[in-house]
């Protein structure tokens, strides 16, 4: 991998891979809903809808179609920490993939008439979210273990923020955060190194720096005491979290975090675009055969993901049918609380490693999850974070994952939420009007 | 053990997957496709035992036994499988459509060939241990609950059961009822494992790090000596076309967005219109964002986070659906312009740059869609399993661009019309017209 800095402060990593005719291009931004103030929630994720737009020198119906007549797809999203862009296509749209980020970075439109259509096709995403009361109780427990820290509300806003944000306010936004020295570019696959930079000159080298940003400074104060939140309502299902605050991705202890997570949960690997597509080995994991072999839950995950600064670490489980939430919860915290008082053997930390090892392999199996790992720690932390990983995992001990359990799941570091699910005679009327009353032959 | 082997590369010249199919004396098809990528494999065995195998009354059971066919084989108890597949950090994913059963597991090229013989072990000798059936009934019995309580699945399931009604199976829930589930036991599971698992109903793909040999003389191995009569084909009913408009409402007012289905049966996956069925759904609902209905609905009103159609060509005349994610208060009007769109399409056909477009981004999405093990895996099991041949990647682009503008228009007019579609609302939604 080549690593440079244009003259305007633009980071670009290049990485050759020969494997198929493809690149991958990711344009990754330092500002996500951490950046954002109270009555702007969910401005950075807006802003990354209406950068698909159209620009200057790309008109709005003129953006679709440039990168699929290589076959390309491209796509984007906005988290607590980043904002990022991607095109994955053949080589040959690498020049048309560079264009439109360039575009992007510096010439984007915000048509009123765009943003305000935009509005309710973000509420409309923020409703289908709500439809899941997994997701609702994530919102729920991440707002409830953060007093004062922006990583407290969802990416994508809080809906009151959603029904009045301007166009003036996305676009101060977008003008102050879009800038080269606040980004990160990407491009990895099948090119050659020298003429991927030079193309990368000609399109950002023009584009002006921006100021100095100033970041909202906030250390969420530690945690003093269990904190619990309870959300009742119509449903079918019950849904259990126990969050912790935990280490960001440059804590010493965040890797030992990860082969504690490996242990209790089985390990997913470290890549937020790929990882959680396919489920993490864990039979023999602690939670699972606590949880799930014992019919209490019919599902149980562990997520501690790479942050700038400190997140959580969050346990979830589904209640299987007829068990109560009680009872989910007394087992699930059984596990965790003697992990924390014993830690874990070294029969376990074997089986951790070979799994993150194996894991690690998975996550890099193709271009755009190759480019993806670069930029994302490139933007919370160092691309150095990420091509150490190996190293570092291979050096956790069984004491480093004894004192990562114990300063992080202690009782009073933890936010437990349950979803407990309300069954209405009105639902169960619902239920049977919806086996079949309404159908009818009209449009 | 004599190997039947045809490679396409004998015949074809050009660059291409160019797998190795092999035929084993107990008819099972080992396909093999050697990729250094990355030092790993995607081992993929299909079984052609899908839902449509639930015995009569019994829709569920084939799930269930998906659900419980890798916790105990002859040899190993679940403990021993889970310690298999944890210690090397891989899992099983194990997929259930309506005509095909499949175990698929990615591996470190290290690991391959017990990866391989425990997969064989779990498909030829599963012991379905009482307790793990048990325990698996209540992750069903929970998963059709959570099924209950979400709209898209709804919406989907019902459009399913009307448009594919009196039991046809592919209008039958693939989980089944609680009732039904909660009745099972052991022995209808081994039934069904006895009837319809068989080394004739078998393709093992494995692509990745692995030398085609060996991934042959390994899958030999393991399936060759399996003994088990080929079962009778399952004669599907016929599948009804609809002849008039029909709606359902599935009132969910604890939700906060409602989803729409709305859908077609169309053709088979054999049928000669087949790719300009699907240029024309790529067209509709699509090219980019959803094509012209996410062109309408997303970007042109603003009114869904999505809206985009999916055709599922199959064995018997599969579907073409509509979906859309909308605000209750946008219901009627996402409705209005998915028949506004149906409308357009088979009145004023679409356009030659349309037709261009797509055809571009299908044939060249290929590398891509082919770039890693578990993909290429996928591509030559569907390619074995609808018979389309060891160079089916090759010529996909010609398939596409044989396709004529009159072909798609004349695609569009025989699947959709606004008069014969059916259409499921599910969520925070009342309709007024039956109070």
């Amino acid at each position: 991998m080549r690593a440079t800095t244009l003259d305007n402060g633009l980071k670009v990593l290049v990485q050759e891979e020969h494997t198929a005719p493809l690149a991958s291009v990711w344009c990754w931004y330092k500002v996500g809903s951490k950046d954002e103030r109270p009555g702007l929630t969910g401005v950075s994720h807006w802003v990354e809808h209406m950068n698909f737009k159209g620009t200057t020198n790309i008109p709005r119906d003129q953006i679709k179609g440039i990168i699929e007549q290589y076959g390309g797809t491209w796509n984007g999203y906005t988290w607590i920490d980043q904002t990022t862009y991607l095109e994955t296509a053949t080589r040959d749209a690498l020049d048309r993939m560079l264009f439109i980020e360039s575009e992007r970075m510096s010439n984007c439109l915000y048509h009123p008439d765009d943003c305000e259509s935009e509005r309710t096709v973000i509420i409309s995403e923020l409703q289908g979210g709500e439809n899941d009361p997994d997701q609702l109780l994530d919102q729920e427990v991440t707002a409830t273990a953060f007093k004062a820290h922006p990583y407290q509300h969802p990416t994508i806003g809080w809906l009151p923020d959603l029904q009045t944000m301007t166009r003036d306010d996305l676009y101060g936004y977008y003008r102050r955060y879009y800038v080269p020295n606040n980004a990160t570019l990407v491009v990895v696959g099948d090119v050659e190194t020298d003429e991927a930079l030079r193309q990368v000159e000609r399109y950002f080298g023009r584009i002006q720096p921006g100021g100095s940003l100033e970041r909202l400074r906030t250390v969420e104060p530690e945690q003093t005491g269990e904190r619990r939140v309870t959300i009742r309502k119509e449903g079918t299902t019950g849904y259990l979290k126990a969050a912790y605050h935990a280490p960001a991705a440059t804590d010493e202890r965040f890797v030992p975090l990860v082969i504690l997570d490996a242990v209790l949960t089985g390990a997913k690997g470290l890549n937020l675009w790929s990882s959680f597509r396919s489920a993490p080995p864990q039979r023999s994991a602690r939670l699972y055969r606590a949880l799930v072999e014992r019919g209490l839950a019919s599902y149980v995950s562990g997520a501690i993901v790479p942050t700038q600064q400190p997140f959580l670490y969050t346990v979830s489980a589904t209640a299987t049918e007829g068990v109560p939430l009680a009872s989910v919860e007394a087992a699930a915290l059984e596990e965790l609380d003697r992990v924390a008082r014993e830690g874990i053997s070294d029969a376990e930390l074997r089986k951790a490693k070979a799994q993150l090892k194996a894991r690690l392999v998975f996550d890099n199996d193709s271009v755009t999850n190759i480019a993806h790992q670069l930029g994302y720690f490139e933007t919370i932390a160092t691309v150095d974070v990420f091509t150490s990983l190996g190293s570092k995992i291979a050096a956790v001990t069984c004491e480093a994952v004894a004192d990562a359990a114990r300063t992080v799941l202690s009782a009073s570091n933890r936010t437990v939420g349950w979803f407990e699910p309300e069954t209405t005679v009105k639902s169960q009327l619902s239920s049977l009007k919806a086996q079949g009353s309404t159908l009818n032959g009209k449009g | 053990m004599a190997l039947r082997v045809e490679s396409s590369e004998l015949r074809v010249g050009r660059r291409g997957l160019n797998p190795s199919r092999a035929v084993l004396d107990n008819g099972a098809v080992v396909l093999a496709k050697e990729a250094r990528t990355t030092p790993a494999a995607a081992i993929n065995v299909s079984i052609r035992a899908g839902s449509i195998c639930d015995p009569p009354g019994g829709a569920g059971t084939t799930w269930l036994l998906s659900r419980v066919i890798d916790r105990g084989t002859a040899k190993r108890s679940a403990a021993d499988i889970a310690e298999a597949l944890d210690s090397r950090g891989i899992t099983i994913a194990i997929g259930l459509t309506r005509h095909i059963f499949s175990l698929v597991s990615i591996c470190l090229a290290e690991d391959f060939e017990e990866v391989l013989a425990l997969l064989g072990e779990i498909v030829i000798e599963p012991s379905l241990p009482e307790r793990e059936v048990e325990t698996r009934k209540g992750e069903v019995i929970t998963s059709i609950r959570q099924d209950d309580d979400s709209p898209a699945v709804r919406a989907s399931e019902s459009l399913m059961a009307l448009l594919y009604p009196e039991g046809h199976p592919y209008g039958r829930r693939t989980k089944g009822s609680i009732e039904l589930v909660e009745s099972l036991t052991r022995a209808p599971l081994l039934d069904l494992h006895d009837r319809r698992f068989a080394p004739a109903e078998v393709s093992v793909a494995i692509v990745g790090d692995v030398d085609v040999s060996r991934a042959h003389d390994v899958a030999g191995r393991v399936f060759g000596s399996w003994q088990n009569p080929a079962p009778p084909p399952i004669v599907l009913p016929p599948v009804p076309h609809a002849a008039s408009r029909q709606r359902l409402v599935v009132p969910m007012m604890n939700k906060a967005q409602a989803d729409i289905a709305c859908g077609f049966t169309t053709i088979t996956r054999r049928d000669p219109d087949y790719y300009a069925f699907w240029l024309m759904n790529n067209i509709f609902g699509q090219y980019s964002i959803g094509g012209r209905l996410g062109d309408s609905i997303r970007e042109r009103q603003g009114m869904a986070y999505y809206a985009s159609s999916s055709l599922d060509a199959n064995v018997a005349e599969g579907p073409l659906v509509i979906r859309a994610g909308v605000s209750p208060a946008n219901v009627d009007r996402a409705v209005a312009s998915i028949d506004e769109e149906i409308t357009k399409l088979i009145t004023d056909g679409v356009t030659a740059k349309e037709l261009d477009e797509s055809r571009r981004y299908l044939v060249g999405s290929i590398p891509r869609a082919l770039e890693t093990n578990a993909a290429i895996a996928n591509f030559i099991q569907v390619a074995e399993f609808f018979d389309l041949g060891l160079d089916y990647d090759q010529r996909l682009p010609d398939l596409l661009g044989a396709v004529t503008i009159d072909q798609v228009n004349a695609a569009a007019r025989r699947a959709l019309h606004p008069d014969r579609a059916t259409l499921v609302i599910a969520g925070p939604y009342a309709d007024a017209s039956v109070g």
